[in-house]
């Protein structure tokens, strides 16, 4: 069904970070302007866009149709025709409901961790052009308006990420990301082409793709989805370019849950999602992406068991639940995948929230040593932080172990069971690492603890929102052998190629097994840290500490690498072969002007004697031309 | 009856001899002089042909010519005195203050 609607859920932001940018123009050149209304407009639009998506979502549940909207004929280039347009269907609401949710709680958040800032205005214009661009990469109708969302994504990230731009780290972490999306951008572009080119339909919309599909070559195919998956690698940091996610701390705390719950890292998850039709086809793809997803999951759980920066070590978390989804979408159960997405929103967005008040409460202290030795009282932050904690280690009833046990037990039915066996092995060390922070930083004995309670209603209202989610949000997918209704599975049910079926005791048994897992680590976790001496801080050094080297080994490897090269090119190509070659043309163009120049020598009677001969040849030419 | 040829001749022998006084003395003065020759010399010609064939404007060209020559003869000598008061000389050859190519 066409609606007008559809477009506002992403003018809501967008109009939003252009009065935002406005009146920060105006902020800066003329007069002050009060924070409240940076704060109205910035937290105002994602609502409005979060109610409208609400309002669709719920004409969808009633009548079970699909938004479309058509603005215009974007680009028309001989067969090509691409449409500004927009399609809400089951996925883009889905995923736009949680984004622009958990976007809005964020933002609100954001008043109070940024508050006194002076580039507040700045700020919630970013905030808002990152949320827009995201709901553009959600709602697209096609791969090229999903690519303006994907770039602006990666524009506001960069833009983000190295908000404090008189640091050079943060800079540098910026332009990390920035450089890093690129490659994957790069790859997802060149899949979008050979997708065209394989389809040979006439315009890019998903479902004329999809309706067109059988027509390609099934190695074009195979290219176009792995090419587009070195996009969603990219996005969503998985190996190997993972290497900017951990580096993107360096922006404020309201960023990092922003990438990390809502937009940005997500994407890619979604994009896959959105291919199903492409990735259901070619089945090695699907393997690959799960085999990914499952590396990258496990590579980050044990690189965050050994972290000391809060920040990082919920990042490497990211890294490693993106992951999961990847082997969900991976092997066909979409809809398992996104509805981890959707759960992970809820409790990642909230542990950013809580560290970020954390280390507001201790004037910017990340090192969770440090943050334990100047423990500050923060009930809220405290309650909730567990909450996100217990969720992301898959303890039931929290949301967190619907999802993961949902993939876990999708592995396991295809019959991969290394999938399976890493999984659960990184839900053994996510249980273990997600605890080790917790217990180091609120239960670990210290010797002085502020009796200062540092909250702002601002940061708390977020936290406590979505711990409601965090903590109810897995009953949306409650498993149909506890008497459940599975309402998220039967939303996104046209994605899925592959459902689980399996016997009720297979089922009981893994889900058994899954907490287990998640209870050992848990255990370890107390064992090793409940008592540990904070005042001596592991030690920094050792592989796994150091990440294992990888930013060392791509240094090496690329940077240094491009660095020789184009020192190459600028001292020998450039100034010795293509400057050599034009000098030498111009120092002879010189030399000759000068000994034409002699000639102009200024003696009247030499230029009267050249005249003549002149005009002797021209009168003999005509002499001889015309027969006179 | 003279013929068209002789005076042609002489017309041109004129202007030949202006033209040769120009390029190869290095007086000012009589550089000035060789080119009035050459005025002269044409002048000779239109009147000839003006003659040669019943046309008078040609006749009225060459009054216009001479008019014109007495006026350019007021300036040049004039600058001729400037040039001389700068350089105190006549010679050509000192004149080559806008020279591009080696000074000699």
């Amino acid at each position: 069904m066409n609606t007008p609607l559809l477009v506002w859920i992403i003018l809501a932001p967008l109009l939003g970070a252009i009065l935002n940018a406005g009146f920060y123009f105006y902020h800066i050149k003329k007069q002050k302007i009060s924070d409240k209304i940076f704060s109205i407009i910035g937290t105002g639009t994602p609502l409005i866009a979060f109610l409208i998506t609400l309002y669709l979502f719920l004409q969808m549940k009633e009548e079970g149709i699909i938004f479309t909207q058509n603005l215009f004929t974007w680009i028309s280039i001989g067969d090509l025709t691409i449409q500004m347009s927009f399609l809400g269907d089951n996925l883009a609401i889905f995923m736009s409901m949680f984004v622009t949710f958990v976007g809005w709680l964020i933002h609100i958040y954001a008043i109070g961790y940024m508050k006194g800032d002076d580039a507040f205005g700045k700020f919630f214009a970013y905030f808002n052009l990152f949320l827009a661009s995201m709901l553009i990469l959600v709602l697209a109708d096609n791969p090229v308006i999903l690519f303006i969302g994907w770039e602006g994504v990666g524009v506001c990230s960069y833009l983000l990420i190295a908000f404090y731009y008189g640091d050079k780290e943060n800079v540098i972490a910026g332009n990390k990301a920035f450089i890093a999306n690129r490659v994957g951008d790069f790859g997802f572009l060149l899949g979008v082409v050979t997708l065209f080119f394989a389809v040979g339909a006439d315009s890019l919309s998903f479902s004329t793709i999809e309706a067109n599909i059988s027509n390609a070559s099934s190695e074009l195919l195979i290219l176009s989805g792995f090419l587009l998956f070195v996009g969603a690698m990219g996005k969503s940091a998985q190996i190997p370019l993972y290497v900017w996610l951990p580096d993107a701390m360096a922006g404020p705390t309201p960023i990092s849950a922003l990438i990390h719950a809502a937009t940005m890292v997500t994407a890619g998850v979604y994009m896959v999602a959105r291919f199903h039709f492409l990735y259901s086809g070619i089945e090695n793809i699907g393997l690959f992406i799960a085999y990914i997803g499952a590396f990258s999951a496990l590579f980050a759980a044990i690189i965050a068991t050994k972290q000391q920066d809060i920040k990082k070590i919920l990042a490497y978390s990211t890294m490693s639940q993106l992951g999961y989804m990847f082997i969900a979408v991976g092997l066909g159960f979409y809809s398992s995948g996104l509805f981890h997405v959707f759960t992970h929103a809820f409790f990642k967005a909230m542990l950013f929230m809580g560290a970020g008040g954390i280390i507001i409460a201790l004037h910017h202290e990340q090192n969770i040593f440090k943050i334990a030795q100047h423990r500050a009282q923060l009930p809220i932050i405290h309650f909730t932080f567990l909450v996100g904690v217990i969720a992301i280690s898959g303890i039931p009833p929290f949301s967190g172990f619907f999802s993961k046990d949902a993939i876990l037990a999708a592995a396991f039915q295809e019959g991969e069971y290394l999938l399976w066996g890493i999984g659960m092995f990184t839900a053994f060390l996510t249980a273990f690492y997600m605890f080790r922070l917790y217990f180091i930083i609120f239960v670990a004995p210290t010797k002085n603890v502020s009796q200062h309670i540092y909250t702002s209603k601002t940061i708390t209202f977020p936290l406590l929102v979505l711990s409601i989610g965090a903590i109810t949000a897995g009953f949306l997918n409650y498993p149909a052998i506890f008497g459940g209704e599975t309402m998220v599975d039967a939303w996104l049910v046209q994605l899925n190629s592959n459902v689980i079926h399996m016997s009720h005791s297979t089922e009981y048994i893994l889900m058994a097994a899954s907490i287990i897992v998640a209870v050992a680590g848990i255990f370890v976790a107390y064992k090793k840290y409940a008592k540990f001496d904070i005042y001596k801080p592991e030690s920094e050094k050792g592989i796994i500490a150091n990440k294992f080297f990888v930013d060392e080994f791509y240094d090496k490897i690329f940077v240094q690498a491009s660095k020789k090269l184009s020192t190459f090119i600028d001292k020998v190509v450039d100034e010795k072969i293509i400057d050599g070659f034009i000098m030498t043309v111009c120092n002879e163009f010189v030399s000759f002007g000068k000994k034409v120049a002699t000639i102009q020598n200024a003696n009247v009677r030499f230029y009267a004697g050249f005249m003549l001969v002149g005009m002797s040849c021209i009168f003999v030419y005509l002499y001889i031309l015309l027969g006179l | 009856m003279i013929s068209l040829s002789s005076y042609a001749f002489v017309s041109m022998m004129l202007f030949s001899i202006g033209v040769i006084g120009v390029i190869a003395r290095k007086n000012i003065f009589v550089i000035y002089m060789s080119i009035e020759l050459m005025l002269n010399g044409i002048t000779l010609f239109l009147v000839t042909f003006a003659r040669y064939h019943f046309n008078l404007d040609a006749q009225v060209m060459t009054v216009l010519i001479i008019a014109i020559a007495a006026a350019e003869a007021a300036i040049f000598l004039s600058v001729i005195i400037l040039l001389f008061r700068s350089k105190k000389s006549l010679d050509t050859d000192v004149f080559t203050t806008l020279t591009q190519g080696e000074k000699s």
